[in-house]
């Protein structure tokens, strides 16, 4: 039993991991209708800037300033020069956009690093264990991505529901033309979304860059992860997204550890049953 | 993806034996294909054991069977996708007439693949896929390292007879993990224990957690592994962090802790591990090559190092007992076989399949060194099951 707990534990914290990811790519694919396959590159940016700050500096908490200043830049940009263009264009022309960021920035990381797998120590403060159950223990770092995790969710849920700001993004992305008739720059909510999409993932790589180490492609598979996460959870939906993270989280880990043999399908086939139980999502308000 | 970076640099080794002695006409330079990663993940791997295959051709005065030497390398990026054409360019267009490589295990399907259509020598200095020396054998390949088999066999025996009654076995899902993971089982059958659970996670997923929360609840005594670079690190680390050290004892083939010890610090401290080398074997060829090995690389000399240094004393004995034609494969292979291969790991022979008949070392880590604290397995071949030399 004690065995089971431990692993709904470990199902939790990826999937939080998973949120802070995917809740980015759902905002961008809700208000803008851009699909961004780059999205995983930009999980693997901010864990080699953990990796090179932390390195640099010997202090890794100056990372996740680091990369949630960076994000904000680098999302600004990114949507002022390309996304922005792209906006209209049909998904095949964004697909292709996106899939050369995603070689560009791998480029960029071979030449500017190099391809080489590297470890981030944990912060000394918290290089200790606490035990939890069943003979197992968590690492204090683990427990605080955990909470930071959980708390960066209660706030985007409480800015994207309570805030005006927030109450713009959600209309800008059920109906552009009508926030712009009512006097909103939808073109600065758009700007403001995908800076803030592009932080929340490079925040999470550097969150992760401890956990997991920093390697070439590592966002790959996370990129897939977090699709499935947006389709069950519904476009645009940060609730769903939430939820759908944990439950993706949960039976990727609990599926991995009672069925080794169907993991790599567990996943793929909860977002089946979902979209034939609720076609838009879990969440969608369509 | 990267553009194919295909280096070829030649001649640097026989300019420099011909600079040490004047030339004397030898008819066509001998052609060897050095196929080695020299960018990505085993890079460092790679620049060990050519580096290593260099100091040895200078030490034979740049000539094998009286030819001088001309080495070819080629970077096969690891990339096995990249591998047929880059064999097919040494043998086609560089008209090298021996190879050897390389360090990743699907990528060296292809060089066994080329070798055994062209019967052409193949010394292979890393890679442990154990088809190369069983299945796929063939009279013109031999391997300068291990099996996958064999360093995790050592482990396991030695775990037997330290009485562990009961072992889990702890990999990725891909060939290398699951070859050792059959030694390490053969190896504590031969000692009255048994694998009694074998647990994977995706190559190269480094998300632990829902493996290591099993491994309290499965009533074993000790744990064995196979990761080797990034993973390793994350998986020593991780291990330490879930409090498992104190109730289960982590240990593993050597390439847990090979190279990966100073990112792994503390967590690793005190592992056991078993390979065919490790530090503090002070035999005097041992300390005669790290030496000579530090002032031709200006760095340490690793278990690549002396792989590839091995590789070119066995490419050298066997061109030597022809006269330098490699195409006497017979003369060749028997010259090996019958040869004592005087190595800095200490000295082997080869298997009947062609792969080293040697002591398996049990190492522990300490201030970032696999301290060698005794033998887990003496003068151990790989079974070599299913290898019919023709």
């Amino acid at each position: 039993m004690g065995g089971f707990l431990v692993q709904i534990l470990n199902g939790l914290q990826y999937g939080l991991l998973l949120f802070l990811i995917s809740s980015g790519l759902t905002l961008i694919f809700g208000v803008m209708g851009v699909i961004n396959l780059a999205h995983g590159s930009l999980y693997m940016i901010g864990a080699y800037l953990t990796y090179v700050v932390a390195g640099a500096t010997g202090e890794f908490w100056l990372a996740l300033p680091a990369a949630v200043i960076g994000g904000l830049v680098l999302g600004a940009v990114l949507e002022r020069i390309l996304f922005q263009r792209f906006r209209h264009r049909d998904h095949l022309d964004q697909v292709l956009l996106t899939f050369a960021l995603i070689l560009l920035f791998e480029e960029a990381r071979a030449a500017l690093i190099d391809n080489q797998f590297h470890a981030v120590q944990v912060p000394p403060v918290l290089d200790f264990s606490v035990p939890v159950m069943g003979g197992f223990a968590y690492s204090a770092y683990r427990l605080v991505v955990l909470a930071i995790c959980l708390a960066v969710a209660a706030c985007m849920v409480a800015f994207v529901e309570r805030t005006r700001l927030g109450a713009s993004i959600r209309a800008a992305a059920e109906n552009p033309e009508m926030v712009d008739l009512l006097g909103i720059d939808a073109r600065l909510i758009h700007t403001l979304v995908f800076a803030a999409g592009t932080a929340l993932a490079m925040l999470a790589g550097a969150l992760a860059a401890p956990l997991q180490s920093v390697y070439p492609g590592m966002g790959d598979g996370f990129l897939i992860l977090s699709f499935i996460v947006v389709v069950i959870g519904g476009l645009g939906s940060i609730a769903g997204a939430f939820w759908a993270a944990l439950l993706v989280g949960l039976i990727d880990t609990l599926g991995k550890v009672y069925v080794p043999q169907l993991a790599g399908i567990a996943v793929c086939g909860l977002m089946a049953l979902v979209l034939l139980w609720r076609p838009t999502g879990l969440f969608s308000r369509a | 993806m990267p553009i194919s970076r295909r280096s070829i640099v030649g001649g640097a080794i026989a300019a420099s034996g011909l600079l040490a002695a004047p030339a004397i006409a030898q008819g066509a330079p001998l052609k060897i294909g050095l196929m080695l990663p020299f960018s990505g993940t085993f890079a460092a791997l790679g620049e060990s054991i050519a580096s290593a295959f260099e100091m040895h051709v200078k030490e034979l005065g740049g000539k094998m069977g009286g030819r001088v030497v001309e080495l070819i390398r080629v970077d096969d990026e690891s990339d096995p996708a990249k591998a047929p054409a880059n064999v097919n360019g040494l043998i086609g267009r560089s008209k090298v007439e021996a190879l050897v490589g390389t360090v990743h295990s699907g990528v060296v399907m292809a060089l066994v693949q080329a070798a055994r259509e062209a019967e052409m020598p193949l010394i292979i200095p890393n890679a442990g896929n154990v088809a190369a020396t069983r299945d796929l054998c063939a009279p013109s390949i031999f391997r300068s390292s291990f099996s996958n088999w064999q360093p995790a066999y050592g482990m396991g025996k030695a775990l037997a007879a330290k009485g562990v009654k009961k072992a889990a076995w702890v990999t990725w899902d891909y060939a290398a993990g699951k070859e050792s993971g059959d030694g390490f089982g053969d190896g504590l059958r031969s000692g009255g224990a048994e694998l009694t659970k074998v647990l994977t996670v995706p190559f190269p997923e480094t998300n632990f957690q829902p493996l290591l929360a099993q491994l309290p609840g499965l009533g074993v005594e000790a744990v064995g592994s196979f990761f080797a670079g990034g993973g390793a690190i994350q998986f020593v680390k991780d291990y330490a962090a879930a409090g498992l050290r104190d109730k289960l004892p982590l240990c593993g083939s050597g390439f847990l802790t090979e190279g990966v010890l100073k990112p792994q610090g503390a967590a690793a401290e005190g592992l056991q591990t078993a390979l065919h080398y490790g530090d503090g074997i002070d035999n005097p060829k041992n300390l005669a090559f790290r030496a000579a090995f530090k002032t031709h690389a200006n760095r340490d000399a690793d278990v690549y190092a002396v792989q590839g240094y091995d590789a070119a004393q066995m490419l050298g004995i066997g061109l030597a007992a022809t006269k330098g034609d490699a195409t006497a494969i017979k003369d060749f292979a028997a010259a090996i076989r019958n040869a004592k291969i005087d190595s800095p790991r200490g000295a082997f022979t080869i298997s009947a399949s062609h792969n080293p008949v040697q002591t398996i070392w049990l190492r522990e880590a300490k201030n970032g060194e696999n301290r060698v604290i005794g033998t887990a397995a003496a003068a151990l071949a790989d079974p070599g099951t299913g290898c019919k030399m023709t």
